[in-house]
């Protein structure tokens, strides 16, 4: 039997609002356990909460770049349900009218276009950290509770179950994540969780549309975890229906080290979670001049700015596409051409040289050490003729690790090209000279010779001759 | 019988609380009684009657995102039943 | 007379006058608690050390010549759901028994800003769930009227102090008519302002929609003085009404001519004591003799609102009160996991009539019911507001009993929930509405204190007051005494 995968993402994201979503504490990631909190985000006795007005811009940030309708009239509800990480053991969230519903997101994999559905997007709170003692929460007899974290805004990120394989969700992943970043509304950090994504798995015959009996897979904490926990799940409810059996609906947690899914068979009993309206919150109505106000405000997002890349600067598609994956990489590049250099150039280093050292040493562009004018600098120098692609590259390795500018280093270690001739006449003769095998292939017709003698002329030169001038000259030598 | 003792049983897991076998009959009496009495709420019809859940027409109640300074940890943690290096301390948590 | 017996605005004018020092007025006051409070129970707490203090305080404003403010060194009782930083605040159930907030509500604070003096905090029904004051984990309060009847609830306390002498005004809250019914027991004035007039912040929650903050007084003069310190928007409460407060004082005139009262005849239906019919009709008869006029109107939806309701309020509450867990405030039954943590500690702690409600409404949410139950009650809610809507087209105020007999005796209804609850009837729709309504005393039966209620439309607490008032200044109900506080 042919199964295909039909694949629905729903990604919550943390945002990076200065306070909380109903309460003046701080959000700020990594504080003391229990040191953001108030009498409000505890959930005391009496407490009662107040929109931070933030939050529903982004949201409207949000659902407008997602393509979404914006509700006229959104409202909070509370899911009920018991857990030690939610003080007042209800989460305020919204059910029924949130605030964006019906939107849509291109995305595009081994060259093809897709379009994603989004349901829904959605305001609601986070809840506190559980830290346990053992190596796992169920192993440990006692577990401590920060809750720091609770009351921190969250959009809810709902799409259709319109992807179709593990590739094609982790390009949508990757997709939202840029524009989360675009927007400006979250750091979209996986490992700190301000990222964070839960996949519904099912399978069907391939061309039917029943959907299957769905998975849902929590605990996919990376761009890797997703891909693979999406693959393995795919292939389990695979190997069940190919031995008759049948999918259980339920959850199941990705164990990244193990490689495999595991059943969490309590949370099988269907949660009720008894939604009702927020008695302590009144209705959200955003009128049309304010959503078309922000609507205007919105910043450039990745689609626009990878054409832009292409119609301004003659980049291909593919080359747009990887800077602007980013939009730190965008940024990036975007100051490296302000300082006059070349587009294409840019974008050939930036996916080149700088991605393979920050993929080395696991950072992000914000990171590099190598600043965006540093990094103009060194392509002027190079443009200029002054050194060569080869001996940039080394220059290259020096700035990452000294910080210094291109032209000090060029300096100090006397790499400027010779481009003058005169100075390398004479190594070009003594090279001929030293090697008659090689001449005479050349002179045989065998092109590829000079490679060999250029070669030599280069060493001798430490890399510093230009290697068009002595490829020239070679030949003006060979043939004279 | 409107409700049944095992009605309320699934209720009483839903709220977290543990009744022996009398008092689960007890309340399941009463819950009865009052589920009866709410009953005449199905001789009206209610159609086309939008809900009421909030009695004011206020909307857009909002405050602006600033940062105000938290509880001193202390204070914070003056009621727990249990804690530990500044954490809330509870037992074992079995998953789901 | 003993300093007890005075209203806040007599002792106000006393302290002004300096006939009488605001520490001496608070001791007198404590000295009334001493001698009855072993008969009336109707603190749960005491912050006797911090009352004097305020009053010392008070004192030292006097003697520099300032002017102070009309509840400045009046000792009050605070119903014990008001969150008062430093001090417990328990809700009447053990679960909270050793809780102490580390914040205070804001009408707490309203009250600080104007030197009032706290003598303590006071009795309820558990988590304000009940009429009787029965339903306190602790210990029930009793009527000064008869100690051997209840004082109503779920401000129970608040009415049971002021009634016996042991505060000169006190703060309720009310939900389903806790804070009229109870002054209605106790021959008192009690209001239940507009929903979102008065702050709920710091207000433990039951049921948030329809729970209201209010005062309970010996007069409606006093009334309009504590109305006046705790009304007001506040930016901590969503659900705040966002206009200005009038100086309710200035309705304290004694003129109803033109005013039109509405008789609703699903409210003097069957089920009214005899006794408390004729009192209120009577009642009825007078404010028409001072020149009101009335109309006998129709509220077709009354006999839907006692079912709505308790199918909203326990909704709300099921969901308020699943914070009680253990976990990081009040009491804790310790566990072998988690689970059984939350459900040790809420079974052994929390109260039967607490738990039935908390079923009741989770059952009322569950899936599968939600629909038939909750969303129904919120459409008949919607209903019951219309009748209030309709009716205040034709007239300015709905007069109606407060409650359909006199204060009953301890342990004549805890054995039958739905009994209880039948109690509500005539104060549950103005909560169902969010409208402001008033109880106050019109008239005894067997010498037990009847309740007169008035009704008006949002933000209508100026025409309750002209109206009490002058229903007050033509009577003498006000200048009574329960048979407590003639008991030397």
């Amino acid at each position: 039997m042919d199964y295909e995968i039909v694949i629905g993402l729903e990604i919550h994201t943390e945002l990076k609002t200065h306070s909380k979503i109903f309460c003046g504490c701080s959000t700020k990631f990594g504080s003391e356990q229990n040191t953001n909190v108030c009498p409000v985000c505890l959930g005391l006795p009496g407490v009662l909460p107040v929109i931070n007005e933030k939050v529903v811009e982004f949201a409207v940030r949000v659902g407008l770049a997602l393509n979404c309708e914006i509700l006229p009239f959104s409202k909070f509800d509370r899911k009920n349900y018991y857990y030690p990480d939610l003080p007042k053991n209800f989460q305020t969230s919204q059910y029924d009218l949130p605030i964006a519903v019906n939107g849509h997101l291109d995305i595009e994999v081994n060259g093809e276009k897709k379009r994603i559905g989004i349901t829904r997007v959605h305001m609601e709170e986070d809840a506190g950290k559980l830290v346990h003692s053992g190596a796992t929460i169920t192993s440990s007899d006692s577990a401590l509770v920060d809750y720091n974290r609770t009351g921190v805004p969250l959009l809810e990120i709902v799409s259709e179950p319109d992807m179709s394989s593990a590739e094609e969700a982790r390009a949508y992943l990757e997709k939202v994540k840029a524009i989360l970043e675009y927007l400006d509304v979250s750091d979209c950090k996986m490992e700190e969780g301000s990222l964070r994504c839960d996949a519904n798995i099912s399978l069907r015959p391939r061309g039917t549309t029943t959907l299957g009996t769905k998975a849902e897979m929590k605990n996919l904490n990376s761009f890797r975890s997703v891909q693979r926990g999406i693959e393995y799940e795919a292939m389990r409810q695979e190997e069940v229906l190919e031995e008759g059996g049948r999918v259980v609906q339920e959850t199941r947690t990705w164990d990244e080290a193990k490689g495999i899914s595991l059943s969490m068979r309590s949370k099988e009993q269907a949660n009720d979670y008894r939604y009702l309206p927020e008695p302590d919150l009144v209705p959200i109505i955003v009128d049309p001049a304010t959503v078309e106000e922000i609507r205007l405000n919105l910043p450039e997002l990745p689609d626009a700015r990878k054409q832009r890349l292409m119609d301004g600067y003659g980049l291909s598609e593919y080359d747009a596409a990887v800077i602007t994956t980013s939009k730190a990489m965008a940024d990036y590049f975007d100051q490296s051409v302000g300082c006059n250099a070349d587009a294409k150039t840019v974008a050939n280093w930036l996916m080149g040289e700088v991605s393979k050292h920050l993929n080395n040493e696991g950072i992000s562009i914000l990171e590099c050490p190598v600043a965006p004018k540093q990094l103009a600098d060194l392509i002027a120098l190079i443009e200029k003729g002054t050194i060569s692609n080869k001996i940039a590259k080394a220059v290259f390795e020096d700035m990452w690790t000294s910080r210094k500018d291109a032209e000090v280093i060029v300096k100090e270690k006397g790499l400027v090209q010779i481009s003058d001739s005169s100075e390398v006449i004479g190594i070009v003769d003594a090279v001929i000279a030293a090697n008659p095998q090689s001449v005479a292939d050349f002179n045989a017709g065998k092109d590829k010779a000079i490679g060999f003698l250029v070669g030599q002329i280069m060493k001798q030169t430490k890399g510093r001759a230009n290697p068009d001038m002595v490829n020239s000259l070679l030949r003006e030598r060979l043939q004279g | 019988m409107k409700i049944t003792c095992e009605d309320v049983a699934n209720v009483a897991l839903l709220s977290r609380l543990e009744f022996s076998e009398s008092e689960l009959e007890t309340f399941t009496g009463q819950l009865d009684a009052i589920l009866e009495y709410a009953d005449v709420l199905n001789k009206l019809n209610v159609d086309s009657v939008e809900p009421t859940a909030h009695v004011l027409p206020l909307k857009n109640v909002m405050r602006a995102d600033e940062a105000k300074p938290s509880l001193p940890r202390e204070l914070a943690l003056v009621n727990a039943p249990e804690q530990e290096d500044g954490y809330f301390k509870v037992p074992k948590i079995m998953e789901g | 007379m003993e300093l007890f017996k005075y209203t806040a605005h007599q002792l106000h004018e006393k302290l002004v006058s300096k006939e009488v020092s605001a520490v001496e007025l608070t001791k007198s006051v404590l000295a009334r608690v001493d001698a009855v409070e072993k008969d009336v129970q109707s603190y749960i707490t005491q912050t006797r050390e911090s009352a004097l203090k305020q009053a010392e305080a008070v004192d030292a404003k006097i003697g520099q010549g300032q002017t102070i403010s009309t509840l400045a060194g009046i000792p009050g009782a605070l119903k014990d759901n008001m969150c008062t930083q430093g001090t417990k605040t328990t809700c009447a159930s053990k679960i909270l028994a050793n809780f102490v907030p580390p914040y205070n509500a804001t009408v707490v604070e309203k009250l600080m800003a104007e030197d009032t003096v706290v003598i303590g905090k006071a009795n309820m029904d558990e988590f304000a769930m009940g009429g009787s004051t029965e339903n306190s984990g602790f210990f029930p309060s009793r009527n000064p009227w008869d100690l051997a009847t209840v004082p109503g609830g779920s401000s129970g306390g608040s009415a049971a102090a002021v009634a016996a002498g042991e505060a000169i005004w006190a703060l309720g809250s009310d939900t389903g008519g806790s804070i009229r019914q109870p002054a209605a027991y106790c021959g008192l004035v009690g209001m239940k302002p507009t929903y979102g007039r008065v702050s709920r912040y710091g207000l433990v929650a039951y049921a948030s929609s329809l729970d209201q903050i209010g005062p309970i007084t010996r007069d409606v003069t006093d009334c309009a003085h504590v109305l006046n310190v705790i009304c007001g928007h506040d930016a901590k409460d969503s659900t705040s009404i966002n206009t200005g407060v009038p100086d309710y004082t200035k309705s304290l005139v004694n003129d109803i001519k033109g005013l039109k009262i509405g008789l609703p005849r699903e409210y003097f239906a069957s089920g009214m004591d005899p006794e408390v019919e004729r009192a209120i009709n009577k009642a009825i008869e007078q404010l028409v003799s001072l020149g009101a006029e009335y109309k006998e109107i129709s509220m077709p939806h009354t006999e839907y609102a006692l079912s709505a309701y308790y199918m909203i309020a326990p909704a709300e509450a099921s969901s308020n009160l699943a914070r009680y867990d253990g976990v990081s405030f009040g009491q804790r039954v310790e566990g072998t996991d988690i689970v059984d943590m939350y459900k040790k500690t809420r079974s052994a702690f929390l109260g039967a009539e607490v738990k039935r409600r908390i079923m009741l409404g989770t059952y009322a949410l569950s899936a599968g019911y939600h629909d038939a139950y909750y969303v129904k009650a919120l459409q008949v809610r919607t209903l019951v507001k219309k009748d209030f809507d309709k009716a205040f087209h034709d007239v300015d105020v709905i007069i109606t009993p407060t409650a359909p007999t006199t204060a009953f005796k301890l342990g004549e209804k805890t054995n039958d929930p739905l009994a209880m609850y039948l109690q509500d009837v005539c104060t549950i729709p103005v909560n169902l509405a969010g409208v402001p309504a008033v109880s106050i005393p019109c008239g005894f039966a067997g010498g037990m204190p009847i309740g007169l209620q008035i009704i008006a439309k949002p933000l209508g607490e100026e025409t309750l007051i002209r109206t009490a008032y002058t229903f007050e200044q033509n009577n003498d109900y006000h200048k009574g005494f329960a048979p407590l506080l003639e008991v030397k």
